[in-house]
């Protein structure tokens, strides 16, 4: 083992030390159900819940002990593979921003899990289910824990192959293939830039090491040209783009609601598009050290998203494709933190910290709703509030803290955004401030369709098993809790954990935290001054072309599938077809027509030398074959059998002679 | 260290399996897959006498028995299809045309 | 008994009894999957006996082309299930033939080979050197073995392409 790490007692630091057992744990359950899963009682779900569960003790215990001991870097990797000179390592890379990306992403997953035993109940593929959800859960944590650009990309693309086999895991339904397919292209073409991004940086290190700490080294001390940096810098947003469904590539994530609920919140709250955004905090040296134009362009696709997801999350009818534009809203927020330079990253990664517990509820809460009335759409729900208690207030607790009310966790996240905004981002600060109008009025659009009014769909909704509503509790009552590790009054902790390159403890501002809480309690009251009453039409349906803009996402997926994937579809391929018809093909003929011509010399050849000197053989062979045909049988095995008897008996002749 | 004989005993159970397999299956994948195992038994073969000669050619030659290998299974399965297309069936004891 | 025998007796094992399965299994597939068995092991003894390249040509050939080729060759014959479709009636027979041919080459092996006369010492097999062999001393053959491949991709697909589609 190759170790470099801060001097600290063995036993002190176990947690940290062998925290690559937090990703080796969900491998091994995956491994493990994919091949004794269908034979063990359950059919499988326990050795994912097993492995989640300790592989998030094992993440509480690295926090705690990474909080013991005050900080720092613990760097901790093997030799992975050589080229030539050129040697990539693989191990974790401890810090601030990994130990609480292990936790989030543990806690969520482990809720999940549990979640989806009474969630996918009955499932035919059920076992399967849960060998892509470890593996999936198991490549977030190898992103996380990645000590080297090859082992995150590694971890990344085991990502994108596993949220292209849930998002289509009932494939049987052409849509869902067809929106798996959709997000496993859309988020490629986020790869490439990716991947290139990866290179240069690579390259930037002079070919030397791949290792995330040493090229951050070469970045900070100026050792590589500003322009490869920038453009380095621009090429990996272009993977957080992708993965983070961020504009123009947010399309693939609302359709990524084909998928089952669990998996919707595993993808939403801690995996796949926390991905992206915590990939601009694990390289923020390559960010901070690019020409400052980079992270303007980061702020505006934030400021984009932000807003236009939000608009778009007003007039949706499907209860998750609210959330879905929900989170790349809120995706935005925190990439517009990470924007705003290195007091942002902190702000930014608290709102990542707080929002995957929320969001988690929020898509469980969901996923219990569809659960109770076998549909998606709140035009055919309502009233749900007495038949599904627990689901009710669970997702209204999510709620109220994705609205950002106090003191729930929204809160206070939004509000360090808000603040950090607040000084010298005046564009930003008045985009979230209207992000949050929005929000607040959304989700209070959506309780009411949901939860007040008259049931309008068919059947009795009944509340969903302890297995489900267990999750939802215990995420409720970490959504009122884990706020406060950011808190400014209680000295915020959580900065202290998070921070690039100097902890930045945020200061509480009551003016900018009045203005928050007033910004989303208008949201709310216009949202139930609309919705709290019947209605017959839905009032955000009849504001003419801005409804019909809104319904149809902007023309932007129409405009790719015309400007895009039918070109692609159609022209080039006919253009290919014509080089094939034209050119291949007249090669191919003339190489023909040369053939034939050759061809009749050999005939000539063929049929006065040849045939004579064959026919004669064969009537040699024939004469023979006419004595020795009767011991034919015509069975091959028979022959072979007389083979080997006689290889047998020639081999003991030979070695007795 | 590894004692030959050890080495060629393996060699040796993994061929006499190849021989029962290719005498007792009918259907003809199923053959090929056995004849598979035969060509594997004599790689090692060619292997271990390689390292307790200390010369490369047995290693060499292994490499091209497993490239001989791979167009054997590509036309032996071209065969199969071709069979299976005409006669409907690739148990290879009713495809015995080629007698008296 | 070394350590390294040790692990190439249980390797052998391995191989032996999923070898034994691949000829005995009632479901075609099962035979593929178990036929991956035996020629991962095969490679593990590569490993084993030193001679790396082979054994990575092992698994990447074997398991990762051939195998593949078989379990398609299954699907496009819709292979029937069951001891009935898959064994013919001369399974007696064909085991005392195995069984005359195991019993020979034992015969023949601890004829020719004292027990503790010979033994394999890990010697080169790496890529390098086996590389430098084949393109200095076995160039001719390589050709050959190249040509026999063009041979088969050409034969395979004169053989298996539909007539009607010309």
């Amino acid at each position: 083992m190759i170790g470099q790490e801060s001097a600290a007692p063995a036993a002190a630091n176990w947690f940290v030390e062998n925290a690559w057992l937090i990703v080796l744990l969900p491998t091994v359950s995956a491994v493990l159900t994919l091949f004794i899963g269908k034979r063990t009682p359950g059919r499988g779900a326990v050795y994912g819940i097993l492995a989640i569960g300790t592989a998030f003790v094992l993440s509480v215990g690295a926090l705690w002990q990474f909080v013991q001991h005050g900080g720092g870097r613990f760097v901790k990797s093997v030799e992975w593979f050589q080229v030539g000179s050129f040697h990539v390592e693989a191990g974790q890379l401890i810090d601030g921003l990994a130990a609480v990306m292990l936790v989030v992403v543990t806690a969520i997953s482990l809720c999940v899990h549990i979640y989806s035993v009474g969630y996918m109940h009955g499932d035919q593929r059920y076992t399967w289910f849960f060998v892509v959800l470890s593996l999936f859960t198991a490549a977030m944590l190898n992103v996380v824990i990645a000590s080297n650009l090859f082992q995150l990309l590694l971890g990344w693309e085991v990502m994108g192959v596993c949220s292209y086999l849930l998002i289509g895991h009932w494939w049987e339904e052409r849509e869902n293939s067809s929106a798996a397919i959709k997000a496993f292209i859309t988020t490629r073409i986020g790869d490439v830039p990716f991947t290139f991004g990866i290179f240069a940086l690579v390259f930037a290190a002079g070919f030397e090491t791949a290792n995330i700490e040493e090229v951050g080294h070469v970045i900070a001390e100026g050792r590589a040209s500003n322009a490869l940096v920038s453009g380095a810098a621009l090429l990996l947003f272009g993977g957080t783009i992708g993965k983070s469904a961020q504009f123009p590539l947010h399309v693939w994530l609302p359709d990524a609601m084909a998928g089952p609920t669990p998996v919707s919140a595993l993808i939403h709250a801690a995996t796949m598009v926390a991905a992206g955004v915590y990939l601009v905090g694990r390289l923020y040296e390559v960010f901070v050290h690019a020409d400052p134009f980079v992270l303007q362009f980061v702020a505006i696709i934030a400021g984009i998203t932000m807003l236009g997801a939000a608009m778009l999350a007003i007039v949706q009818d499907d209860i998750k494709r609210v959330l879905a534009y929900s989170t790349i809203s809120q995706l935005a927020y925190m990439v517009a933190g990470l924007s705003m330079g290195p007091e942002g990253v902190t702000a930014g990664f608290f709102h990542l910290w707080t929002h995957a517990f929320f969001k988690a509820l929020l898509f469980l809460g969901a996923g219990a709703v569809i659960h109770a009335v076998h549909s998606n759409n709140m035009s055919e729900m309502g009233g749900l509030r007495a038949p599904l208690r627990t689901t009710f207030w669970t997702f209204l607790i999510g709620s109220l803290a994705l609205a950002g009310i106090p003191p729930l966790a929204g809160f206070w996240s939004k509000d360090e955004l808000i603040t950090v905004a607040s000084d010298g981002h005046p564009v930003l600060f008045v985009t979230f401030l209207v992000t949050a109008f929005l929000t607040a009025f959304y989700m209070t659009r959506g309780v009411a369709l949901t939860f007040f009014g008259d049931y309008r769909g068919h059947g009795h909704p009944h509340e969903a098993p302890v297995s489900m509503t267990g999750p939802l509790v215990a995420l409720a009552a970490a959504t009122v809790v884990v706020g406060f590790v950011g808190a400014p009054q209680l000295d915020a902790p959580f900065a202290q954990w998070v921070f690039f390159e100097e902890p930045h403890i945020p200061e509480f501002s009551p003016l900018v935290a009045a203005i928050a809480v007033i910004v989303a309690i208008a949201g709310i009251a216009v949202g139930w001054g609309l919705y709290g009453r019947r209605r017959e039409e839905d009032p955000v349906l009849q504001l003419g072309p801005v409804t019909t803009t809104l319904q149809n996402r902007y023309y932007i997926d129409r405009a790719y599938m015309s400007y895009v994937v039918l070109p692609i579809r159609d022209r080039l391929s006919s253009a290919v077809y014509w080089f094939d018809r034209n050119v291949l093909d007249g090669v191919v003929n003339g190489a023909a027509a040369f053939a034939r011509a050759l061809s009749l010399v050999v005939a000539w050849f063929d049929r006065r030398v040849i045939d004579g000197a064959v026919n004669g053989a064969a009537g040699t062979a024939g004469f023979t074959g006419g004595i020795l045909r009767y011991i034919q049988s015509g069975n091959v095995q028979r022959y072979a059998a007389f083979l080997f008897t006689g290889v047998v008996i020639l081999a003991i002749v030979v070695t007795r002679i | 260290m590894i004692r030959l004989p050890i080495v060629l005993f393996f060699s040796a159970a993994l061929f006499s399996i190849g021989v029962y397999g290719v005498l007792a299956r009918r259907n003809g994948v199923l053959v090929l897959m056995s004849i598979e195992l035969m060509l594997n038994a004599v790689n090692i073969n060619l292997v271990a006498f390689s390292q307790a000669l200390g010369s490369l050619a047995g290693q060499v030659f292994a490499l091209f028995v497993i490239a001989v290998a791979a167009a054997e299974v590509g036309i032996g399965l071209a065969i199969v299809i071709l069979i299976y297309r005409n006669r409907e069936t690739i148990n290879i004891d009713e495809v015995n045309l080629l007698k008296w | 008994m070394t350590g390294h025998e040790y692990a190439f007796i249980l390797l052998a094992l391995i191989g032996t009894v999923a070898a034994l399965r691949v000829v005995t299994a009632r479901n075609v597939v099962h035979a593929a999957l178990y036929l991956v068995v035996t020629l991962a092991s095969v490679g593990g003894a590569y490993l084993l006996l030193a001679a790396e390249f082979v054994a990575w040509v092992q698994i990447l050939i074997y398991v990762g082309a051939i195998v593949i080729l078989f379990l398609f060759g299954l699907m496009l014959t819709k292979a029937p299930i069951g001891r009935e479709a898959l064994d013919n009636q001369r399974r007696g027979a064909a085991i005392v033939v195995a069984l005359a041919i195991l019993a020979g080459l034992i015969f023949l092996i601890q004829d020719a080979f004292s027990w503790d006369g010979s033994k394999i010492e890990p010697r080169t097999g790496g890529a390098a050197a086996v590389g430098e062999s084949i393109f200095s001393r076995y160039v001719l053959p390589f050709e050959a073995v190249s040509f026999l491949l063009l041979g088969a991709l050409i034969g395979a697909i004169v053989l298996s392409r539909r007539d009607d589609l010309t």
